[in-house]
């Protein structure tokens, strides 16, 4: 397989794992998971609190080194030591369940950071698409805001605006609602549903199923750090085959 | 729900805030109290003064400008002190997080070392150790007494500082290095842009306290003979020759440091109140 990201092609998987393993102590929290991303696609992962899920997505950037396997991101391997982490994050954007806005600068700035000082870009040119993605998240208005006088979902939004400015190729939602009021959980969801249908390839760690069956091309239910099934949405949720799958959709729906 | 679930390192964790150090805060009492215990030594004094001489009020005036003169050298002292300390501090504060283990385990000894020692003892080692001109060039520096004190202070501002920078740095949510190294951030940039800055303002209260520390530790200098206020006193008791200045003078001096501390103490306590807020 191309562990080299010029023989990758966009017909191949955009996120390739094979056998993802990974341990903190005696804790095994991924025991070989394969996953499939095509470009243009939108992967759900559900399961109970300590399945590996985020985990799993750290390591999609490498931000958790993985044990064993394999995972290639536009074909480069996040487990080689050699791996350019910086490059490969440059292409994978991720949203956390906290939000992590950097809270001494305001909302724009948030946005426009990365661009400026890591891809170095022009300054009038940043500015302007910040804007424009402030519009895209309905946010016109709280350019100025820093992030603690703006409300959870407004925070979330801004977080993804700040991770669309690096025009990533695939975005990481790490349970992205978890944290917010029942009311502000919908503008959120409604910002990554046109992501999704803008054709932004997505992997989306989520509790909320009618979402997942929503957006979702493929669910995929994790637990105890292995997939213990997967399909396509309608399939899934009407007619899922395992015993642990259709126990935690009972407890849950 | 399974036991994979009680894992720390899912859970999102936040360290506690920086420990505050209100326990040393000047209060208006102080003040009263102080107030109140010069007037009554001025008044005893008067009275055991013998007859002929002249007010103990009087004399505590005639020598103001000169214990002004040397104030303004403890104040000196201390302005360069902590600038100078400071900068040295934040750049051992950085080794203390280096990933580096040698850098780290260097800059904790560092700072171990001259946080612990006591400042009179690091006071004499300057004195001594350090000659008293050196050569840059061609142009010979004199290096004054009060300059190498100065450089005695600022080795323990050195030392508290790099450890409020360490505190600081770890007290910010672990949830920031995540965002910033997502965004492809390198360290150096997540430092100087996103935990630094942040750090500030968590470091600014008790960096003001250190400060107002400093400058009460400035008469050290006068054991090592530097003429400052505290020197300054001892002179005019000396040639004065009356003992019963001794007590006014003495708390008149304590009195110019209160003044001085107390602002930068009420402004510490509120500071300290308004970041308490989120």
């Amino acid at each position: 397989m191309a562990a080299n990201p010029a023989d990758w092609t966009p017909d191949q998987p955009l996120i390739r794992m094979r056998d993802v393993r990974k341990r903190f102590g005696a804790t095994t929290i991924i025991d070989g998971i394969s996953i499939d991303v095509m470009k243009g696609e939108v992967i759900c992962i559900i399961g109970p609190s300590g399945a590996g899920k985020s985990t799993l997505l750290r390591c999609v950037n490498a931000l958790v080194p993985i044990d064993s396997g394999s995972i290639l991101v536009e074909g480069r391997e996040v487990n080689d030591p050699k791996l350019d982490k910086l490059a490969l994050r440059r292409k994978v954007g991720m949203v956390f369940q906290q939000y992590n806005l950097f809270p001494h600068r305001t909302a724009l700035a948030n946005i426009m950071m990365a661009p400026l000082h890591v891809l170095k870009r022009n300054r009038a040119e940043v500015e302007e698409e910040a804007r424009a993605l402030m519009r895209k998240v309905r946010l016109a208005g709280k350019e100025n805001a820093y992030p603690g006088e703006l409300s959870g979902g407004q925070q979330q939004r801004v977080a993804i605006a700040r991770s669309l400015a690096m025009q990533p190729d695939v975005m990481l939602f790490d349970e992205v609602t978890a944290a917010l009021d029942p009311e502000t959980v919908k503008e959120v969801l409604v910002t990554i549903r046109e992501l999704a249908e803008d054709g932004m390839t997505c992997v989306i760690v989520t509790h909320e199923m009618g979402f997942a069956r929503e957006v979702a091309d493929q669910v995929y239910f994790t637990d105890r750090g292995v997939v213990v099934e997967h399909g396509p949405p309608a399939e899934f949720f009407t007619n899922c085959r395992d015993q642990r799958t259709q126990q935690f959709l009972s407890q849950i729906l | 729900m399974s036991a994979v679930g009680n894992l720390p390192v899912l859970k999102p964790f936040r360290i506690a805030a920086l420990p505050t150090h209100s326990c040393s805060l000047l209060s208006s009492r102080h003040g009263a109290l102080l107030i109140f215990g010069l007037a009554l030594a001025i008044g005893v004094g008067g009275a055991q003064a013998g007859p002929g001489t002249p007010s103990i009020l009087a004399t505590m005036v005639k020598w103001t400008p000169l214990l002004a003169q040397g104030f303004a050298l403890n104040i000196a002292m201390s302005f360069l002190a902590m600038a100078m300390g400071t900068v040295l501090g934040l750049a051992l504060g950085l080794g203390l997080i280096s990933l580096l283990r040698p850098v780290r385990a260097f800059s904790w000894l560092v700072t171990q070392f001259f946080r612990n020692a006591p400042w009179l003892v690091l006071l004499f080692y300057c004195i001594l150790l350090m000659p008293f001109e050196v050569r840059i060039g061609n142009a010979i520096v004199p290096l004054p007494g009060w300059a190498k004190a100065t450089a005695g202070l600022t080795l323990p501002v050195m030392a508290n500082v790099a450890e409020l920078v360490r505190g600081a740095v770890q007290s910010i949510p672990s949830g920031q290095w995540e965002a910033a190294e997502a965004l492809a951030f390198t360290r150096l940039q997540t430092l100087t842009r996103v935990i630094l800055p942040q750090c500030v303002k968590r470091m600014t209260p008790p960096w003001m306290n250190l400060y107002a520390l400093v400058v009460v530790g400035t008469p050290l200098a006068s054991i090592v003979g530097v003429g400052e206020a505290m020197t300054l006193t001892g002179d005019v008791l000396s040639s004065e020759g009356r003992p019963e200045l001794l007590v006014p003078m003495y708390l008149y001096l304590l009195t110019w440091f209160f003044i001085y501390c107390y602002p930068i103490s009420r402004a510490t306590a509120a500071l300290e109140r308004r970041l308490q807020v989120p």
